[in-house]
């Protein structure tokens, strides 16, 4: 059996079942992080929510799940069929393969490389592309508008999200998530994640991601109460479910990033406690909640107050930084917090 | 400098979301305003204008008198009434139809009533699926007076008062 397993068909087999599950978790859990959504907004507006379907509603994106797929599909006639049809799929497809770099544990990554980081970047640009061909081969004005603003919001913010993680990695010394995670690793616990010395990026961070995943605030793509649904317009049934998960798998992912790179992966929080795959799950619901909170809670943005952020103060601040940790991590200052490098130094 | 240096620190320091941030938090845990709809249902006015009743006396006797007054009142013109006399002699209704998709729930109908027959009763679940049921006739209305006199009853008496 250990033969085979060393064999190229083996191995591949094997990659082939850590990609299923993987998938399979995420998308589970997608259905109820949907739900939590929901049921988050709901609160904070003093509603009850999905509480129909199953206990507490909790099988309420299961029902949605089946509502979608049973519904037609409805192509317009002046669509261009493949285009349109191939549109979600991307969107669907490219939040799925970034989770393969994302670190669970120690050696609980599917692919641990060293390009992690510019993995992810390579990936995550693309799904602009989605947005794009979806709004353009929907042939419609109105979709077509949509898609502009939602690719111009993306690449803008993803100007600024690329700089902020140049600063982690000056201070990490390495572009490989895991090495990210163990250059956090010390005596102190929570204190001892990059949150701290690298605080003011974290907000950024934090707030680029929501631009970049199209969450409230900065919905502006797909408005509810002002504009019907942006580049999705034409979309009805499965094609349209691929979106939504596409753009929710994108959200956890942004918070699994966040928890990788300044809250300690699966590092544990207090010294004494073990570390695992459960601090970093924990994490990740815990950036989606407050996710979910902030999209109760803030007003939505006007474009040019958008792109003003984006431009004129994200991306300033973020250079700035980068420099400043440069000095930092080269000599060392505040006791070394900013020079904890993986390799080398 | 135009910027006022209080605001670009409150701006920097994200002041407003964390105080949003802490009220969001505060009405997250509140008791919920919305009632879970079909299970439970909020109070009712006597007042409430639902879903009309011809009502009958405690002997069995039908009270409408076939005066018109409500077919005459209704702005809505929702109300068709036909009368013939009885056997017994006395004047009753042959037809007595209200188009339900003409109805606004004035209650003229009501208070036009001499002997209090047609009443608009607590009901306002009677939803069909065709337009054909909301047009209601005289056996309808009085299956619903039969069904709903209890409440309708009690109603009335609570707001006899203040007529």
């Amino acid at each position: 059996m250990d033969g085979f397993l060393d064999t190229g068909f083996g191995i591949f087999l094997i990659v082939l079942l850590q990609c299923l599950a993987v998938t399979v978790f995420i998308l589970v859990c997608l259905a109820f992080l949907m739900y939590a959504d929901r049921k988050i907004w709901a609160a904070v507006q003093l509603r009850r929510g999905p509480n129909v379907v199953g206990p507490w509603g909790l099988m309420q994106s299961f029902a949605d799940f089946l509502k979608y797929i049973v519904k037609e599909i409805v192509i317009p006639a002046g669509a261009n069929k493949p285009l349109f049809l191939l549109a979600p799929m991307i969107s669907f497809v490219l939040p799925v393969i970034v989770w393969a770099v994302i670190p669970w544990a120690p050696g609980w990554v599917i692919s641990d490389m060293n390009v992690g980081i510019l993995f992810i970047f390579a990936i995550s640009s693309l799904h602009v592309y989605a947005i794009i061909i979806g709004g353009w081969a929907s042939n419609s004005k109105y979709p077509f508008m949509g898609a502009l603003r939602s690719a111009a919001q993306m690449i803008s913010y993803e100007v600024s999200l690329g700089l902020i993680i140049v600063g982690v990695l000056i201070s990490a010394g390495s572009l490989n998530l895991s090495r990210i995670v163990e250059a956090q690793a010390g005596g102190w616990g929570l204190f001892h994640w990059f949150w701290l010395p690298h605080l003011p990026m974290v907000v950024l961070f934090f707030v680029s991601s929501l631009a970049e995943t199209n969450r409230p605030p900065f919905d502006l793509p797909e408005a509810e109460s002002e504009l019907v649904a942006g580049y999705q317009v034409e979309y009805s049934s499965t094609p349209f479910l691929l979106f939504m998960i596409g753009e929710l798998m994108s959200v956890f992912f942004m918070c699994a990033l966040i928890s990788v790179l300044f809250f300690g992966g699966w590092l544990s929080p207090i010294p004494g406690l073990p570390d695992g795959a459960i601090w970093m799950f924990a994490k990740m619901v815990f950036f989606f909640f407050i996710f979910a909170m902030v999209k109760a809670i803030v007003p939505r943005y006007r474009y040019d107050q958008l792109m003003r952020i984006g431009w004129k103060v994200f991306l300033p601040m973020s250079i700035g930084w980068v420099v400043l940790v440069g000095f930092f991590a080269q000599y060392g200052w505040f006791w070394g917090a900013y020079q904890r490098w993986a390799i080398g130094g | 400098m135009g910027i006022p240096f209080n605001r670009a620190v409150y701006y920097f320091l994200l002041t407003d979301i964390a105080i949003g941030f802490k009220l969001g938090i505060k009405y997250f845990f509140k008791p919920k305003a919305t009632i879970n709809y079909p299970h439970e249902k909020g109070p009712l006015s006597p007042r409430f204008r639902g879903e009309h009743a011809l009502r009958r006396y405690a002997n069995g006797e039908e009270r409408c008198i076939a005066c018109k007054l409500c077919e005459a009142i209704c702005p809505a013109q929702a109300i068709t009434i036909d009368a013939e006399p009885r056997d017994d002699g006395s004047r009753r209704t042959t037809r007595y139809d209200i188009d339900m998709t003409k109805c606004i729930y004035c209650g003229f109908c009501q208070e036009a009533c001499p002997v209090d027959a047609i009443v608009e009763g607590p009901n306002f679940e009677f939803s069909t699926e065709s337009r054909e049921e909301l047009f209601y006739t005289k056996e309808k209305l009085l299956a619903n007076g039969d069904r709903w006199e209890a409440e309708i009853s009690r109603n009335l008496e609570l707001d006899a008062p203040y007529r």
